[in-house]
């Protein structure tokens, strides 16, 4: 065991070759058993896996390219569960951006956002009411619903509204700070809610509690997008975006500010951070991201309604930031899964075989400990666990360690550019 | 219009006056660790939720022994009170020693996650014995008063119309008062209240005078947990329905009212509650014929929310608090 | 370090783990002919769980009576009941698991319209017939899904029914409307006030309440004011039974009336001595009523030790509905199993089904031409009231 460790942990080709095998047999055993849940767990697994090898970036990023653009898809393509994989796999995307985008506001800059679903129901409604026959109620111009390509340019419409909505609710909820952030912010989700529940009277906007059916499915060159697998690509591709933001993000200089400002706000300030700015930026490029996956739900799903956007939503993606890791990119993105997979797959097949075994009369259950309804129990002992025994989360952020030598020289090789002066010293406050 | 909305004044006077006065006693468990600890206390609004299935529990109890019908309902209902006050308090102390105490060191951001743990684990733990003993979440319990007062407002002025007040409200009202009283008269008077006051201003101090930090923080946890408590026994009492799920918006609206009294401020929270109730009330009666039909009484939640971030932005510091500055 | 450890000892796991799942998967079902699953889909966790499960039972009693046939033919039923937790979101990711099982031939549900139509859209994609025993939304079969078929009334149709027994029986002329904002809520009443509109009620006023909140004294002051003769809810039991206690404490003595979100015994159970002079519609026959019905429920008793809910009859009946269309659509297919499209097709053209509570017969939308509405009345506090009347169309 000792020498496999020893061999395996400076050899990169011998744990390239291992991924590789585990891909294999994974998806093998996914193709040949289509109904195993496990086999379609374990495939996951393997992008966990492949995140804690030596190999470089680059061939990270490929593999994991590889992985879910084409072996994932092949694997699971063979057999009847196709779609529910998929709709899974789609969910798990959607949860994913959404959780990076909360890990913006709240890993980076520090700031506590309770009611940060608010913003994927900004997004999804903003497609639902255009793509259905609701905005011929107040539009005085155009033919409504819009067509299905129209879809590609709500994902940038619905970015742009959620992270418009990101700024105006920062302006006035930035004056407060800390805990009466959390509270402000969790009461604007409440309105947000409550608003889109009302809108139906005096103009119809929303259509109210009935919500927003038959929305209309997007279209690329005359083919439609029904089926989760195909919004597994939409989702992955959005994705692929989001990541390469928030990559960018995090080691630029607005990424250096964001910490700054959660370290210390006066100090950030201190230093020549604009407060404002710096906030209302993680605001809007948090809510972003938000936007763009609730316009992506709102096609997939065919149907909007605001009991989709509760209090226990923004909950459960604050949850997945928490167990992955504040402030952590990868750790964020396996906390999303985690927990998506755990609701949608996990505790359902649990509960399902417990519902099976106890009408075969196998054993006798209590229905009130019925794992599906025990979310909240899970979750609230989650939150508690990982703020008492591991605040940092699964995978806790790490900060990149520079050379200082190295920084000085360059430093001196820029005395003309001030700016660079004050951003190193901003990063290590 | 305003003829209309002047009859039902008093009418939504009570009413209001009453909701107020539970959002008022809630809001003075959250205020106290605020003003002693700076932690929201997330997990208060499921203490009284506790405390009201604690309360029905021992109702039935009580009504199951056959002692309900021969003895008087106020001594009734002093018996429940005192348990449930015990059992939250307790319950308080514990949430304190197991979930917040390992924090006390860490950001603040940690300990506002680990009570919104203890909030869902609650709920989901209350839920589970309910449905389990009894089958169903929803719980009604036996009713101890059931009369009510007609209040005489029209021979005061006569656009006013009359006014109902059950028996359960004047006890509510009544209790809620004596517990604010009492509990001012404690935090101001008493050696106990000194020592939480100096441990809210200087916790390191006050160790340094000999005072007992955890002591104290305890006491403070268990006084706040033990009104949340018997704030859910009068709760049961004037709706007669609980369940698991009621602890959280009535939480939030009672944060909603400290933070708009000043949090960290006993008066303040009172004065919040109160105001909180009436102006809840008065929307949902009124905003439809305010707005002629634009906004219906859903909106009623809107209009508080509105005036708590109004407040926070005009007033960051509450209508009572004072403005504390930062220091580095 | 620890990790590089253990990633090789996980990795190692993981494999044999694979493997075995990969084994373990096919085995279960082997025995007894090839497997014909029907899914309910109702929420069996949450508020409205009691009525969820009765569905379920309901369905699942039927199966259990119709396993021999099945058997006889050389197919084996099983139930798979599925637990919406009343959220369209799971909803709809269940009803894509269910749909992407190829085995699962039919489903019944779902409890709440407001998942149901979501959740059809995918079974529609799968081509998995639905029967409903409780949606009464219109718009569950108005988008015209050939999937989608319900065996109780539309709410364009309860709605009208109570507010013609409002008007001409009770003889309210001033109605104030209540809902509690959600999609079953809100289509009764609109439904309701259209209806009383036409028929010459006045209206007095129509305003919204929020679910899982108990304090409802606001509106009803409103109520108070504008003196009504009738109140009307659009809104389940819970909040329903609050609404209407505090009203009877604040002296609002006028009847009260509802749609089937009313009718549970947990109404009676919260409100109390309140529930009398309250009415409500429902799309469901007390079953107690008819012999057949009392046999049913005795059998119910004897299986669950439960006694039945409004609506465990319906999920019975449309359990029979499915497996009488499944089994027509066996034999048409010479006794093998047919496609799931062929079998939508054949539950469609049931024309006259006798169940235990109704007669089931599909128009081309898919609703049930025999549907009818009930009228009942607690005169004391008692589950269920009285029924005072019934009207077909």
């Amino acid at each position: 065991m000792e020498k496999l460790k020893s061999f395996l942990s400076g050899n990169k080709i011998a744990q390239g070759v291992l991924i590789g095998v585990y891909v294999l047999i994974t998806s093998l055993a996914l193709y040949l058993s289509q109904k195993s849940v496990v086999a379609f767990l374990l495939l996951l697994f393997s992008l966990l896996l492949l995140y804690y090898t030596q190999l470089s970036n680059r061939l990270k990023w490929l593999l994991a390219g590889v992985v879910l653009v084409g072996v994932l898809p092949w694997a699971a393509s063979s057999g009847p569960s196709y779609q529910s994989y998929m709709e899974v796999a789609t969910l798990v995307g959607i949860y994913v951006a959404m959780a990076l985008g909360l890990n913006i506001v709240v890993g980076l800059a520090g700031l506590l956002d309770l009611g940060f679903v608010a913003f994927f129901a900004i997004g999804a409604y903003t497609y639902g009411i255009f793509a259905t026959g609701q905005a011929s109620n107040f539009m005085p111009f155009g033919e409504y619903p819009l067509s299905g390509e129209s879809f590609w340019l709500f994902i940038l419409v619905g970015c742009f509204a959620a992270a418009l909505c990101g700024v105006l609710l920062g302006i006035p909820v930035l004056r407060v700070k800390g805990d009466y952030l959390a509270i402000v912010t969790l009461g604007f989700g409440e309105i947000i809610r409550i608003v889109y529940n009302n809108l139906d009277k005096p103009i119809n906007f929303t259509n109210g509690a009935m919500g927003i059916s038959s929305v209309t499915p997007p279209e690329l060159f005359g083919m439609q997008f029904t089926y989760p697998s195909q919004f597994y690509y939409i989702v992955l591709g959005i994705l692929v975006v989001v990541m390469f933001a928030v990559r960018n993000f995090e080691y630029s200089r607005i990424g250096r500010s964001w910490k700054a400002v959660r370290e210390n706000e006066i100090a950030a300030q201190s230093m020549g951070i604009h407060l404002v700015k710096t906030k209302l930026l993680a605001f809007a490029i948090g809510a972003s991201f938000s936007g763009m996956m609730g316009v992506v739900f709102a096609a997939k799903q065919a149907f909007v309604d605001p009991t989709s956007f509760t209090l226990l939503e923004s909950i459960t993606i604050l949850v997945m930031v928490i167990l992955g890791g504040m402030g952590s990119v990868p750790g964020v993105i396996l906390g999303a899964a985690v927990v998506t997979i755990l609701n949608l797959q996990v505790l359902t097949e649990v509960t399902n075989w417990l519902n099976q075994m106890s009408m075969e009369g196998a054993i006798s259950f209590p229905e009130a400990l019925s794992p599906s309804k025990m979310q909240r129990f899970i979750f609230g002992a989650i939150l508690i666990l990982f703020a008492i025994y591991r605040p940092q989360g699964l995978i806790p952020a790490k900060n990149p360690v520079f050379n200082e030598e190295e920084l000085k020289a360059h430093a001196a090789k820029q005395t003309g550019k001030k700016s660079s002066v004050p951003e190193d010293r901003a990063m290590q406050a | 219009m305003i003829s209309e909305i002047l009859q039902t004044l008093p009418q939504v006077l009570v009413d209001g006056l009453t909701l107020g006065a539970i959002y008022a006693v809630i809001a003075l468990g959250y205020t106290m660790v605020y003003g002693i600890l700076e932690l929201i206390n997330f997990a208060h609004g499921e203490i009284f939720m506790t405390g009201a299935f604690v309360g029905v529990a021992v109702l039935f109890f009580m009504s199951g022994a056959g002692w309900l019908a021969v003895m008087p309902a106020i001594l009734a209902l002093l018996i429940v009170l005192v348990v449930t006050s015990l059992v939250t308090g307790v319950l308080g102390m514990g949430i304190e020693r197991v979930a917040y105490r390992p924090l006390r060191k860490a950001p603040k951001l940690i300990t506002l996650i680990s009570a919104i743990g203890v909030s869902f684990l609650l709920q989901d733990i209350v839920r589970f014995i309910t449905e389990w003993k009894r089958g169903n979440y929803i719980v009604t319990g036996p009713q101890l008063f059931d009369s009510k007062i007609g209040l005489d407002f029209s021979s005061i002025w006569s656009h006013f119309n009359d006014a109902i007040l059950k028996t359960s409200s004047v006890i509510l009202l009544v209790s809620a008062i004596l517990m604010m009283i009492g509990l001012d008269f404690f935090v101001n008077k008493s050696k106990w209240g000194m020592a939480m006051r100096s441990v809210a201003q200087d916790r390191d101090t006050a160790a340094l005078m000999g005072i007992n930090v955890n002591k104290v923080i305890s006491l403070t946890f268990f006084i706040g947990s033990a009104l949340g408590g018997a704030t859910g026994v009068l709760f049961a009492m004037q709706y007669g329905t609980i369940n698991p799920y009621i602890g959280f918006i009535l939480g939030l609206k009672a944060f909603t009212a400290a933070v708009l009294g000043g949090i960290g401020n006993i008066r303040g929270a009172m004065f919040g509650g109160l105001l909180l109730g009436v102006l809840e009330m008065f929307a949902s009666a009124n905003l439809q014929k305010l707005t002629g039909g634009v906004f219906t009484a859903e909106y009623k939640d809107v209009f508080a929310f509105g005036i708590l971030i109004i407040v926070l932005i005009f007033k960051p510091e509450g209508l009572f608090g004072k403005a504390v500055t930062e220091k580095v | 370090m620890v990790l590089k450890k253990s990633l090789a000892v996980v990795m190692a796991s993981a494999l044999s783990l694979g493997l075995l799942a990969g084994c373990g998967g096919e085995s279960g079902g082997s025995s007894g002919g090839k497997v014909i699953k029907i899914a309910t889909q109702t929420p069996l966790s949450g508020g409205s769980a009691t009525l969820g499960e009765s569905i379920k039972l309901g369905a699942q009693l039927a199966l259990e009576e119709n396993k021999k046939k099945f058997e006889k033919m050389g197919f084996k039923l099983q139930l798979v009941p599925y637990d919406d937790q009343a959220d369209p979101k799971k909803g709809v990711s269940n009803a894509n698991q269910l749909g992407a099982d190829t085995a699962v031939m039919a489903v019944v549900g779902h409890l709440n319209s407001g998942v149901s139509i979501p959740s059809s859209e995918v079974y529609e994609k799968y081509n998995v017939p639905m029967v409903s025993p409780a949606n009464t939304a219109t718009d569950v079969t108005d988008r015209g899904l050939k999937t989608v078929n319900r065996i109780v009334a539309r709410d364009d149709f309860q709605g009208p029914a109570g507010a013609d027994f409002a008007i001409k029986t009770i003889g309210a002329k001033k109605i104030f409307l209540v809902q509690d904002k959600t999609a079953y809520g809100q289509g009764l009443a609109d439904a309701f006030k259209k209806a009383a509109e036409e028929g010459g009620a006045e209206i007095l006023g129509y305003e919204g309440i929020t679910v899982g909140e108990t304090d409802f004294n606001g509106v009803l002051n409103q109520v108070v004011a504008k003196k009504p003769d009738l109140v009307f809810f659009g809104g389940l039991y819970t909040e329903g039974a609050l609404l209407i206690k505090q009203a009877r404490e604040k002296g609002i003595d006028v009847p009260f009336m509802g749609g089937d979100g009313l009718d549970s015994s947990t109404l009676v159970e919260i409100a109390g001595d309140a529930v009398k002079n309250v009415y409500y519609t429902s799309v469901a026959a007390d079953a107690n009523k008819t012999p057949e019905g009392q046999k049913f429920a005795s059998k119910y008793k004897d299986k669950f030790n439960k006694t039945i809910e409004s609506y465990s009859a319906y999920g019975y009946d449309s359990m029979s509905v499915v497996l009488q269309g499944l089994e027509a659509a066996i034999k048409a297919n010479d006794d093998k199993l047919p496609e799931r499209k062929v079998v939508a097709e054949h539950i469609r053209k049931i024309q006259d089904f006798q169940g235990v509570v109704t007669k089931v017969g599909f128009d081309d939308k898919g609703d049930n031409k025999f549907a009818k509405v009930y009228i009942y009345k607690f005169e004391e506090a008692k589950y269920p009231g009285k029924q005072e009347g019934e009207i077909s169309k």
